[in-house]
């Protein structure tokens, strides 16, 4: 028998507790990382350097009682409340956090593992990350296909009590340092494509897998492609029933498109990823001499208008999803917002620098690098779900009107149409 | 508008949303296309029995809000104001008797505006090019144990009909408020053109008005904190208001898309709709979003309350307008007829859109407001 629950720390208790350890324990928040879209900033050295902080500094976290803030007890967690989480975040404001953790680590991987996983791939897993000992990825989408993820055709064949695994997933950002994914797989190629899934996790680092970096035309190299070769994954690491793995799935994107309302996910207060954050553009117009003029500070104050609204927004979304009074679907509401939001931003950094967007110098400041970011502006709505995607997750699930016509559904996954050339 | 009422906000709420659809039905505010004031005395005084008018008030003074955040509560009615597009001197007469019962000045007269008997309306604008955050050209010079009131405000809402008005002016470099009753001699009153169907507007002049010291609002020389909570209020309640008339025609529209059959199938199941009702469901929400969280700073009176307004207003202004034409252009020609019902609150969204600062302005003002950080 447990010993019975304490009664939950009062929030006041918990911002003192955090405030107090976060002030003699972590350093301040490296504002450079924060900003331009997925820059290209550190060589494989120092990316490795601050993924081994990242899991210290969650290590650290899990110690003094401040990591799973909305994670049970019995998974390690602290098992208190998302106030709780919005406390820890305003806490961490300025100062460093495992940023590499909160996605996919927390939302969606270890959301997904709360949610299905058995008793013993809980204990053994949830505990783990919490302590900073497993970096997750989700390896969903396909080369064959980026939004239409349940089209799968990376293929599980079982053989006694083993999975085989053949195909290729890509986009997997980080793939190159983390250590386990969560993996969707076709188990059944005769049944409509929703019906013939299931899900997997398995270690990354294994024979049987090639992790391949992707070069962004930025230079990064942070997304993977696996390419996996009769890979052997016991039926202990399934999760949720065989071919059910859409049910799995569902939820998964949901937890992906939560990602920025997710009571799992820490995220200092005032940090905003993707676009770069209103005071750096204020910064970049300041460097490019162009803060006297009217129509550039029009465009700060713009840039600053949509990151306040979008705050505002995913606290609407988070407490409407809570309480029932939005469904799950209208995740993707923020999921749109934050997208289309970063990509004006991301313009609107380009536009206040001038003629530096295209040609600078290193002593350009702020202004410097905004052309480059501009290049990969797309990438916001492109990752995790592409706009167009969500637009129709908005307007058929939330809105109710008619689905687009679909000619892979009620039909054997192996008669849809997968090219010009095939059947 | 926020998720979760208290059973007595709810109340609030529904008594004016049921109000409102008996008597600012759409064919009432047709009804009043024409008329001088745009609306009845005898329905402000009804309203003002619902609680139109003494949210803002303190208790002490005759007010009171039902939840003890008459901010909030106030932004409540506002929307369905606004989801009505109803008339009357909704924001303005509320915010004259928030500065009465801030500043426990003419308790006489807030009385008779918490009771509906009385209109006042804050001369706050100047004449273009002056912005809400310029100081104020117009003067309040005292002269032994009078004031003088010289000066011209514009727009100025329900001017023809307001019994008092409370002027924001300047005593040398700082700002002084003072209540000036209609009947003061020196003031001309020439009617404005608007978009809206019932709201009337008009440029005030006040030509040496002068008035006794006592009709001065707070000190003289001491308003400004006074003016600037003042303009944030109304930066809410219009917001809130926007937000109403925008969820009023983004509804009517859905509901459209559904009914309207071409090529033998339901505008809703176009995809290139469709995508374009998912952009303005993320405006829509987000425009509750910032509205209700601007409403809650200023209630608490909070630092951020200051940005969150001029957000609300800039964002609203560009987005929630910006949403409803495109609910004119899915519904074809019949959504820019005199007949369809998406022009009054479009009327509404525009309007509010320009009064307490143009989006543009506003966004300057957060840039200042950064600049300053």
């Amino acid at each position: 028998m447990n010993a019975p629950a304490p009664a939950p720390e009062s929030l006041a208790t918990f911002r003192a507790r955090a405030r107090a350890w976060i002030r003699s324990h972590l350093a301040p928040f490296e504002a450079a990382a924060d900003v331009g879209v997925l820059r290209h900033h550190r060589n494989d050295e120092e990316e490795l350097r601050a993924v081994a902080r990242d899991r210290e500094v969650q290590r650290m976290l899990f110690d003094a009682g401040l990591a799973g803030i909305c994670v049970p007890r019995e998974y390690g967690g602290q098992g208190l409340t998302p106030a709780h989480q919005h406390v820890l975040d305003e806490e961490l404001a300025g100062y460093e956090y495992p940023s590499r953790f909160q996605a996919p680590t927390f939302a969606p991987c270890l959301a997904v593992l709360l949610e299905f996983g058995t008793e013993e791939q809980k204990r053994r897993h949830i505990p783990a990350i919490l302590k900073g000992e497993e970096l997750w990825m989700q390896l969903l989408s396909e080369p064959s296909g980026g939004s239409d993820v349940a089209g799968a055709q990376t293929t599980a064949v079982r053989d006694g009590d083993e999975w085989v695994l053949n195909g290729s997933k890509v986009w997997t950002t980080g793939a190159w340092w983390s250590d386990w994914g969560l993996c969707l797989a076709r188990t059944n190629w005769d049944v409509p494509k929703h019906r013939g899934l299931t899900v997997f996790m398995l270690p990354l680092h294994q024979p049987g897998i090639e992790v391949h970096r992707i070069e962004m035309l930025n230079g990064s190299k942070e997304f993977c492609q696996e390419f996996i070769t009769d890979l052997r994954v016991p039926d202990s690491d399934r999760i949720g029933e065989v071919d059910d793995g859409w049910t799995v799935g569902t939820r998964w994107m949901f937890h992906e498109r939560m990602l920025h309302n997710s009571p799992l996910v820490t995220m200092p207060v005032g940090l905003v990823h993707s676009g770069g954050r209103a005071a750096a553009i204020l910064d970049a117009a300041r460097d490019a001499g162009r803060l006297h003029d009217a129509t550039v500070r029009e465009l700060v104050g713009e840039a600053r208008m949509l990151e306040v609204v979008r705050g505002e927004l995913q606290r609407r979304i988070a407490a409407g999803v809570t309480t029932g009074k939005m469904s799950d679907q209208s995740a993707a509401i923020g999921r749109l917002f934050m997208a289309v939001t970063a990509a004006r931003t991301i313009s609107i950094d380009f536009e206040v620098v001038g003629a530096t967007g295209g040609t600078w110098s290193d002593d350009d400041g702020a202004a410097a690098d905004t052309g480059i970011d501009f290049l990969m502006r797309q990438a916001a709505c492109i990752a995790g779900g592409t706009t167009e995607m969500a637009r129709n997750v908005i307007s058929e699930r939330v809105l109710g009107m008619p689905r687009e016509r679909a000619v892979d559904r009620d039909v054997a996954f192996r008669d849809v149409p997968r090219g010009p050339t095939s059947r | 508008m926020l998720f979760e009422l208290s059973a007595d906000q709810e109340f609030l709420r529904d008594t004016t949303a049921r109000f409102l659809a008996q008597y600012a039905s759409v064919d009432e505010l047709r009804r009043l296309r024409d008329d001088a004031t745009g609306f009845e005395r005898n329905y402000w005084r009804r309203g003002a029995e619902l609680g139109w008018t003494s949210l803002l008030v303190a208790e002490a003074h005759g007010g009171g809000s039902v939840s003890g955040h008459g901010v909030v509560d106030l932004t409540l009615l506002a929307h369905e104001f606004g989801h009505a597009a109803a008339p009357g001197p909704f924001v303005t007469t509320n915010l004259v008797a928030a500065a009465l019962s801030d500043a426990a000045a003419h308790l006489d007269v807030l009385a008779e505006l918490v009771a509906g008997t009385a209109i006042a309306s804050w001369c706050a604008s100047e004449p273009p090019p002056a912005g809400p955050y310029d100081p104020p050209q117009c003067t309040v010079r005292v002269d032994g144990d009078d004031l003088v009131v010289s000066g011209t405000k514009r727009p100025v809402e329900s001017a023809g009909v307001a019994d008092h008005f409370l002027v924001t002016g300047r005593t040398g470099e700082s700002v002084t408020q003072v209540l000036v009753p209609r009947d003061a001699g020196g003031i001309t009153i020439e009617p404005l053109h608007t978009v809206d169907l019932t709201r009337r507007f008009a440029t005030v002049r006040f030509d040496d008005v002068r008035v006794p010291a006592t009709a001065a609002v707070g000190t003289v020389g001491g308003a400004a904190a006074d003016v600037a909570r003042q303009l944030q209020l109304a930066l809410v309640i219009a917001s809130a208001e926007s937000v109403g008339a925008v969820q009023r025609g983004f509804d009517m529209t859905v509901e459209w898309s559904f009914d309207r059959y071409t090529f033998g199938r339901p505008l809703a199941s176009y995809q290139a709709l469709k995508h374009r009702f998912a952009d303005m469901k993320s405006w829509l929400e987000a425009s509750h979003a910032v509205s209700d969280a601007a409403a809650g700073a200023v209630q608490a009176r909070a630092p951020e309350a200051a940005e969150l307004v001029s957000a609300a207003k800039a964002y609203v202004g560009q987005y929630g307008v910006e949403l409803l034409h495109d609910c004119v252009q899915i519904h074809g020609g019949i959504g820019v007829t005199y007949e369809h019902d998406l022009h009054l609150v479009l009327r509404r969204a525009v309007l509010n859109q320009t009064l307490f600062g143009t989006p543009g302005e506003h966004r300057r003002r957060i840039a200042d407001l950064m600049e300053a950080a």
